[in-house]
């Protein structure tokens, strides 16, 4: 990571756990690889669907602005998300497009990948609840945002024992996608 | 968790204000869930039992209000949280705690408003409300801090002003550091400086409960201790009983406001950003501070000298501060997540010593550095 300020924008609709994924992001980069991280959130009053998305910024300095400026990083869950997130994604920024529901993506300067994240989820490793961790292996393998080790720690670290398996499974699959990922 | 050492933690804003009041003392909580406070609520509900505390789930948000200030009287540090539409409701006995010199903490994680207004977008919009939204010439604490380590330290701040001064301090989360999370260090107890109320040493049929000291502020006696006394919203005199008298209604709502506002020095916690050589300063608090803080950076990288005052007491409000600063530089903006409420307190605290402009937001995003920087850039091509 040579930039001093990283902007990650993960986005989706509310319960496709974009939250907790920043959550996550945070507590690796945090705790774990030792940077400077703030994560923050938007979502409406709705507990499913709506839009949602989670905010993670990375430094190596103390974060002033605490809010995405332009993003380095944007994952895409939805068409919706889409649309609105790409706007604001930095020129050479990268977008991760989840391609089971994002059919059109849309012209953009910087790199795209894309990948039918959730129906890999439900496929591969039996639960589409995993999309969110899957995104967030393949993110941290396309990019070096934090380590893999770090990611590895984290999720560990917050997720209860009857479905850490099952977690971990879903990252490192993601790491396996991340690393045959072509830009399109 | 063990208090013995320091912990680093990414903790939410919510969590971290947990964190703060349970090493402050805090031992009772009661409120009624509301975003974007409830983390405070569940976090309290979690750890209050574990620690000899009491958690209170209310029926409503003035119940909470009243459970607090019963708490409070019988020795107990006790906290309520809520926000915007919920503080509103607490105001009547957010007033009784004010008369009867009642230590509470009151946090308020602003959303937007009116009514149920926006739920989880963030505001401003309270800064008043905090001040004025009991009637009457009452004193108020109010703290906004602007980042997650802050709200744990200002938090116990918020306590310990409650214990010295026997008041009810509001504690200023806005709905963007309420929910961010950030690497937190964790201080023991031994690191903080913490304040207990003064207790009363007279024999039990001596004490008179709003006789004040020197300092302004009266000994309390516990509730059960054996002292009995009466507290009331009347206005009322040294011993606690209602009073007509001119002379004991002017000096007991005197010393009210006063054991306040003639102690500012110790109250009013500041930061001060590049404005040694500033010609334009920004006055920013709570998540847009941070916003502002960005702004004087990339001001600067253009060559233009700005600085950032950020205030963390917002009440009491330092008139001083201000004028200094208005003397020192030719603009003053004051960028708020509201209509401009704070504006005019630096506006009348700057005496017409410099321009001073608001600039606003209140569509539920926070204020971005950008911006005020065009603003900056507006009022110099001007």
């Amino acid at each position: 990571m040579n930039k001093e300020r990283k902007e990650i924008c993960l986005s989706g609709s509310g319960g496709q756990g974009l939250i907790l994924a920043g959550i996550i992001l945070a507590e690796a980069a945090g705790i774990y690889d030792g940077f400077e991280v703030v994560q923050t959130q938007s979502y409406g009053p709705e507990a499913r669907g709506g839009a949602s998305r989670s905010e993670v910024i990375i430094s190596k300095e103390k974060i002033d602005y605490p809010k995405v400026i332009k993003s380095d990083i944007l994952l895409a869950l939805t068409q919706q998300s889409c649309d609105k997130y790409i706007k604001n994604v930095s020129e050479d920024g990268i977008l991760l497009a989840d391609s089971t529901n994002v059919l059109k993506v849309p012209s953009f300067t910087g790199k795209i990948y894309q990948h039918p994240i959730t129906d890999d989820a439900i496929k591969v490793i039996g639960n589409q609840l995993v999309t969110n961790i899957i995104s967030l292996g393949i993110i941290v393998q396309l990019t070096d945002i934090v380590t893999r080790d770090a990611i590895k720690k984290a999720l560990s670290a917050r997720m209860p024992a009857r479905i850490k398996e099952l977690n971990i499974k879903a990252l490192e699959h993601g790491f396996k996608i991340g690393e045959k990922l072509k830009i399109i | 968790m063990s208090d013995e050492k320091q912990i680093v933690k990414i903790l939410q804003g919510n969590e971290a204000c947990v964190e703060g009041a349970l090493l402050a003392g805090i031992r009772f909580f009661a409120g009624y869930p509301i975003t974007p406070a409830s983390e405070i609520a569940e976090g309290m509900a979690r750890r209050l039992p574990k620690i000899d505390g009491k958690f209170m789930q209310m029926e409503d948000e003035i119940a909470s209000m009243a459970a607090v200030i019963g708490a409070s009287l019988t020795g107990l540090k006790a906290m309520t949280a809520s926000s915007g539409p919920g503080i509103c409701l607490k105001q009547e006995n957010i007033g009784f705690a004010a008369i009867g010199e009642i230590p509470c903490v009151i946090v308020n994680a602003q959303r937007g408003g009116p009514s149920t207004g926006l739920p989880t977008k963030p505001s401003q919009g309270d800064v008043m409300q905090a001040r004025w939204g009991t009637h009457g010439d009452h004193p108020m604490i109010a703290l906004a801090p602007s980042d997650v380590n802050e709200i744990l330290e200002i938090t116990v701040k918020a306590v310990n002003f409650s214990e010295k001064y026997r008041t009810p301090v509001m504690l200023l989360l806005d709905e963007v550091i309420a929910h961010m999370r950030e690497k937190v260090n964790i201080p023991s107890r031994e690191q903080l400086e913490i304040i207990d109320r003064k207790k009363t040493n007279v024999k039990k049929d001596e004490f008179l409960p709003f006789k004040a000291d020197e300092d302004m502020v009266p000994p309390m006696a516990d509730f059960g201790s054996g002292y009995r006394y009466h507290v009331t919203g009347l206005v009322h005199n040294e011993k606690g009983y209602p009073t007509s008298d001119a002379e004991e209604i002017d000096k007991f709502l005197r010393r009210l406001s006063n054991k306040v506002e003639l102690n500012k020095k110790d109250i009013v916690i500041k930061e001060e950003y590049s404005l040694d050589d500033a010609k334009i300063a920004i006055v920013a608090y709570g998540s847009v501070a941070r916003a502002a803080q960005r702004t004087v950076k990339l001001a600067r990288e253009k060559g233009i000298k700005v600085g950032l005052l950020k205030l963390i007491t917002l009440w009491p409000f330092d008139d001083d501060l201000i004028n200094q600063l208005a003397s020192q530089v030719d603009l003053i903006v004051v960028p708020e997540m509201n209509l401009g409420q704070m504006v005019r307190e630096v506006q009348r605290a700057a005496q017409g010593k410099s321009r001073v402009i608001s600039y606003t937001r209140i569509d539920g995003d926070l204020i971005n550095p950008i911006e005020i920087l065009e603003k900056i850039e507006e009022e110099m091509s001007q």
